[in-house]
């Protein structure tokens, strides 16, 4: 069977035909999946309900397929495939060849679709006490947005379509700049969060269908939402980390459209977390959640807009393609006009009930809720804005990292100062008395700490990082004296506290540590480019760098520059660094691989600029305090996310839960 | 007026005061605060007030790359086909900065026309052309034409 194509050439397999036919599969399955038990629910007919689960499984088993035929076609260098041959290369490392799988569009948008499969397979098997109804129409919606993203695959972006019949003999090679770990990791990470946000979204609308937006609804939401998060947070500081180190100048945020399409969701899954909290525990914000998940899916289906139309040109817009562009805006439309539209016709019945007072966790929840969906909008706007411009005509315009860290650092103070009084906050009623008795201790502390930061680090004061380390402290000083009271003294009675409640501690700690690396690296980072020559050396803070010597380095698929740097702190030798200059020879394109030395609390960054004359090189050195912080911080974060995740509420059996379930 | 309705009414009330000075504030702010894209041959015809921040890009004029002997000073310069603009920067250009290439520099003119950069951006792609630089082009090459066939209105 493998051989179909033996009188063409001898190599040829079948290989690319099967990935598409499991695709099309893939979509025959999810169109089932969407139409059975949807009807299913309409009649009332448990057995048709029933099939969601058996074709939700099938649906991932055949795009796991396809992706794995396609990864097949990768490492066997099959470049009749046009995909292939744009983006390998017979020297290309075998790990790269299976990462390349999603380096360019159209391999992404089937990862995209895989991933989304397999949310699909993990909530009919992680769904035991979900009625069946809901989850028939849960896994209905899932399979209405798949079958839109298979279709748009296949139509607009065919990853197996072929190069027949002049096969070329050699691929183009990967983007250089993709062949890294961190872009083996981070495009998979961070689209299980986007796609993991179409699960959020299908409970809200599967709940607006059944017209019950009740508190089971949203401990159900809840843990699904909080894995899609955990994933965005991973996904975004992977992208950060790999910016930081890759690019070679030691920027680790640029604001640009791409990673902007990434926070946003992130900004607004955050506050349908809190707001599903709400729900949850008071029965309040029903609707209010239900659209920030309709929020939270559309921002990622705009974030997948903006990202393949090319209407925003960044590093990221593989491919410009306008019919592609038409055709997720189309789908952006349909999913974001008819979920407003059942919202339009369905919340209005959705009453609230409850009540609270000023002073209460729900009101600092609604300030959570109100910060975030503002940050988001900034952001969106700030996005949209050089758009909206040129299409009026009015020029071409750029909007700058100076316009969004405006915006979103007075956000994120307020936020800040909140979220530790709002975690201590009392549900219904609560009294400015009773925060300040417990928060008394946190501020002065913070405030201590805040004014002894800017002379450890510069032995002068700095108004922007007395404000960053105060807050930060605040925040993670607030947190573990609530933990200590909670426990009343005695560690071992802290984990008795609960998990969810410890996983709140630890991610808003996480936003703690966060802001330090932040407000640190923005405002005590040490940068120069210096012209230097082997021998020479540069002092810059309390490092000296000694240029030792040059040399030149073959790769399998680069050749390279490279260089031999030792960093001293006085006479102390601290470690030796190697940065290279690398030309990849398949598409003659120079990547920096800058050299780092990391620590808890400084970086020390090298990078290669251009070769001058003599043997002399631009160099670029830098000392970044507490950079790992910034990442340090998401990794809390996800460990909150994980724990509260695991708390014990929701895996409750069926009979606990379903007591007063209505066969709606 | 109900306690319940009360209550709602200030919440509504404060949302839309919250959300209405937000709006403001980022419309005002983004007016301030974007960065406009001027051709070279907008520069050349004086279009362009000194010492504002704007972005500059065009193709750069082959041979005309200068590097200082001792420090990491440069200078080149960018066309668009009808005008070219002398930029001056000193640190690490990007990767992808050659002659001939695409690039856009974000800067401010001096008294001499030069515009003195603190950003240079060349996409990392071969391929790959600032549609800033793309619009340039376009823009001269049609500003030719249009003075070919009626040289009397051009000026």
């Amino acid at each position: 069977m493998f051989d179909l194509y033996g009188d063409l050439s001898p190599q040829l397999t079948a290989a690319p035909e099967f990935g598409e036919l499991a695709l099309i599969m893939a979509l025959v399955v999810a169109a089932l999946q969407t139409l059975i038990p949807l009807w299913g629910v309409k009649r009332g007919h448990g057995l048709l309900m029933a099939y969601a689960r058996p074709l939700a499984a099938a649906q991932s088993m055949f795009l796991l397929l396809s992706l794995f035929m396609l990864g097949w076609c990768f490492v066997h260098d099959d470049f009749s495939v046009a995909y292939v041959a744009s983006n390998s290369n017979t020297a290309l490392p075998t790990p790269y060849k299976i990462s390349a799988v999603w380096g360019a569009h159209e391999g992404s948008l089937l990862l995209w679709v895989t991933l989304l499969g397999c949310w699909g397979l993990a909530v009919a098997l992680f769904s035991r006490s979900l009625p069946l109804p809901m989850l028939a129409r849960v896994l209905g919606i899932m399979g209405l947005v798949s079958c839109g993203f298979i279709l748009f695959t296949l139509e607009t972006s065919n990853p197996f379509a072929r190069n027949l019949p002049s096969i070329p003999t050699e691929g183009a090679d990967l983007n250089p700049l993709l062949q890294d770990f961190g872009l083996i990791v981070h495009p998979p990470t961070l689209y299980m969060g986007y796609v993991g946000l179409c699960v959020a979204f299908a409970f809200a609308i599967a709940a607006l269908m059944g017209g019950r937006l009740d508190a089971a609804w949203a401990r159900w939401s809840r843990p699904w939402t909080t894995a899609a998060w955990i994933f965005l947070t991973i996904g975004i500081a992977l992208g950060s980390w790999w910016a930081y180190y890759e690019l070679g100048w030691g920027g680790w945020w640029f604001w640009d459209p791409v990673e902007n399409a990434s926070l946003m969701p992130w900004l607004v899954s955050t506050a349908l977390l809190h707001s599903l909290a709400v729900t949850e525990k008071r029965g309040l914000f029903k609707s209010w959640t239900v659209l920030l998940a309709i929020f939270a899916f559309s921002l990622s289906l705009l974030g997948t807009f903006l990202v393949r139309s090319g209407v925003l040109t960044s590093v990221h817009a593989f491919a410009s393609d306008p019919e592609r562009g038409v055709f997720v805006l189309a789908l952006l439309g349909i999913c974001v006009g008819g979920s407003l539209l059942l919202y339009a016709i369905k919340a209005p019945t959705v009453a609230s009930v409850g009540r609270y007072e000023w002073i209460s966790r729900e009101s600092f929840l609604l300030l959570n809720n109100v910060l975030l969906v503002v940050a988001a909008f900034a952001i969106l706007l700030g996005t949209l804005y050089p758009l909206l411009v040129d299409f009026l005509g009015n020029g071409k315009i750029s909007v700058g990292a100076v316009w969004f860290n405006t915006m979103f650092v007075p956000i994120s103070m307020i936020l800040a100062i909140a979220t530790a009084a709002g975690a201590i906050a009392r549900w219904k009623a609560d009294s400015f008395g009773r925060l300040f008795t417990m928060l008394w201790l946190a501020a002065i502390l913070a405030v201590v700490v805040a004014v002894a930061a800017p002379f450890v680090m510069a032995s002068s004061i700095n108004l922007k990082v007395v404000m960053g380390i105060g807050l930060a402290a605040w925040l993670i000083v607030g947190s573990l004296l609530d933990v200590w009271r909670k426990a009343r003294g005695q560690l071992s009675r802290i984990g008795g506290l609960g998990l969810s409640y410890l996983g709140m501690i630890i991610a808003h700690i996480g936003v703690g540590v966060t802001i330090v690396g932040v407000t640190m690296v923005a405002n005590y980072s040490q940068e120069e480019s210096v012209r230097m020559a082997p021998g020479e050396s540069h002092t810059l803070g309390d490092y000296r760098f000694v240029f030792e010597r040059a040399g030149h380095y073959e790769g399998p698929n680069y050749i390279s520059d490279i260089t031999r740097f030792s960093v001293y702190d006085g006479d102390q030798l601290i470690n030796t660094l190697e940065p290279e200059k690398r030309r990849y020879t398949a598409r003659g394109s120079i990547m920096t691989e800058a050299a780092i030395d990391v620590g808890l609390f400084r970086d020390l960054y090298v990078s290669m600029g251009e070769p001058l004359d003599n043997g002399a090189w631009g160099m670029r050195l830098q000392v970044k305090p507490f950079m790992r912080w910034v990442w340090l911080g998401a990794i809390f974060m996800a460990i909150g996310g994980l724990l509260a995740m695991l708390d014990k509420r929701y895996r409750q059996r069926r009979s606990e839960v379903s007591g007063g379930e209505l066969p709606v | 007026m109900h306690p319940q309705r009360k209550k709602r009414l200030q919440l509504i009330l404060f949302m839309v005061v919250a959300i209405g000075a937000a709006v403001g504030l980022l419309m005002y702010s983004l007016s301030e605060n974007v960065n406009l894209f001027q051709t070279p041959t907008q520069i050349a015809n004086g279009e362009v007030p000194v010492g504002r921040t704007i972005r500059a890009g065009g193709l750069v004029v082959v041979g005309s790359l200068k590097r200082d002997d001792t420090g990491l000073a440069v200078t080149f310069q960018v066309t668009d086909g009808a005008a070219t603009v002398p930029i001056h920067y000193e640190g690490i250009l990007p990767d992808l900065f050659r002659e001939g290439q695409g690039i856009v520099a974000l800067g401010k003119l001096d008294e001499s026309g030069t515009l003195q950069a603190s950003e240079v951006l060349a996409k990392h792609d071969e391929k790959y052309m600032p549609p800033e630089v793309k619009h340039a082009l376009d823009q001269a090459h049609e500003d030719g034409k249009a003075a070919m066939q009626n040289p009397a209105s051009s000026n």
